[in-house]
């Protein structure tokens, strides 16, 4: 299920999400990849046993005299957590599992807002400090050219696009920073859906998306 | 470093205890060990003294009730606790939300595989090892990042850490799991 995955995560956006320090948008997409990606699964394991590691060789700091006895009245407390198997509506669902907590349900339940044309996209609500985005481009049709000030993640999750970097299709990331001013074109076929992360508003190079930049938020 | 080549699978053995038998006694030496790291990780990325011990309390708790998703084939039991005290700082410090991969779980039949799980232990234990024989500087920067002390910007994830082993043998896990899936 993960052999078509060409384009992966870098091992500094695995070790930032490994670590928790990622923006909320960004940590949205790379659990959204890695949900699909054993090769970016395993990678994470690795950034996270270094987190066990530094855990475990970290000076102790001392317990409350009562410590032990709180805890056990608070498991007490809680309710049980029951083992889960993967869900079967994984097997057909577009979004991951992450995703659609995000959503709040598969494709069919996104709030799209039209951004012209055919152009579509839904803001997720997450912490301020970054954006993410589902957009929905049309087969064929091109992204407003844009460059970065900032970092932008881009994961398809349907359909595909092109840019000077490759051809990405489901799961492919794309990890653009400033240096890469780049067109992505939605491939023909089926229309493209992508997550998209932001940590900075995205610059577009023609005069009527600047103009339009205030009004859609993108 | 016997003892931590003695401990590791010593952890596995006790959360089994939890999970399988509720067993007080087993949970008694996990928080032992782990509830006074994981306040000091708290403390260390920026909670107060009794904001972290509460935290470590919950994230203590939380091991209890999720003894039986940990899996002993792909991390241990420190890598384990670990994650669980970085998400709940991410809640209760960070006030954020922290997405997460979709499970995979092993059927409810499944018995961790001994030699699997021994061998991902010792990779465990020589990355603690390799941790440990860092040059100060540089182990200095490691822990900065876990402890949540640098933004996305600041790390560097070259760690010089021999992670190509543990990777491998995590994704030779995974692609079991995905067979008994299917």
């Amino acid at each position: 299920m993960t052999s078509t995955i060409n384009h992966h995560l870098t091992d500094d956006l695995l070790m930032s999400y490994a670590a928790g320090n990622l923006p909320e948008a960004f940590s949205l997409v790379v659990a959204t990849h890695v949900s699909l990606c054993d090769e970016c699964r395993a990678r994470l394991a690795g950034f996270e046993a270094v987190g066990g590691a530094v855990l475990d060789e970290a000076p102790a700091c001392a317990m409350e005299e009562d410590s032990f006895a709180a805890t056990m009245r608070l498991i007490a407390q809680m309710p049980t957590e029951t083992r889960i198997k993967a869900a079967d509506e994984s097997v057909k669902s577009l979004f991951p599992k992450p995703l659609r907590d995000y959503v709040g349900g598969d494709v069919d339940a996104v709030q799209w807002r039209s951004l012209g044309g055919k152009v579509r996209q839904a803001v997720l609500p997450t912490s301020a400090d970054a954006t993410v985005r589902l957009l929905y481009i049309p087969a064929g049709v091109a992204m407003p050219d844009h460059g970065h000030a900032g970092m932008e993640l881009t994961m398809v999750l349907q359909g595909a696009f092109d840019d000077d970097d490759g051809h990405f299709g489901r799961g492919d990331v794309e990890v653009a920073n400033e240096d890469l001013k780049h067109t992505p074109v939605a491939a023909p076929g089926a229309d493209c859906i992508c997550i998209v992360a932001t940590d900075a508003p995205l610059k577009f190079s023609g005069l009527l998306p600047r103009i339009a930049q205030p009004f859609i938020g993108i | 470093m016997n003892e931590r080549h003695t401990s590791d699978a010593r952890w596995v053995r006790l959360v089994e205890r939890v999970r399988s038998d509720k067993d007080q006694a087993a949970f008694g030496e996990l928080f032992a060990h782990f509830a006074p790291r994981v306040k000091a990780f708290l403390m260390k990325s920026g909670a107060d003294s009794s904001l972290a011990e509460e935290c470590a309390q919950e994230v203590m708790a939380t091991v209890w009730h999720k003894a039986q998703l940990f899996d002993p084939e792909r991390a241990s039991v420190a890598t384990w606790v670990f994650t669980i005290a970085r998400n709940r700082r991410i809640d209760a410090l960070r006030k954020q939300r922290r997405p997460e991969p979709e499970d995979l779980t092993w059927g409810p039949e499944h018995e961790p595989d001994q030699s699997e799980t021994i061998a991902l232990q010792q990779e465990s234990e020589q990355l603690g090892r390799a941790l440990a024989a860092l040059p100060e500087k540089q182990r200095v920067l490691i822990e900065r990042a876990f402890f949540g002390e640098l933004s996305h910007s600041e790390i560097a994830a070259e760690t010089g850490l021999p992670l190509g082993t543990i990777k491998s043998r995590i994704r030779l896990a995974l692609e079991r799991l995905r067979q008994e899936m299917k």
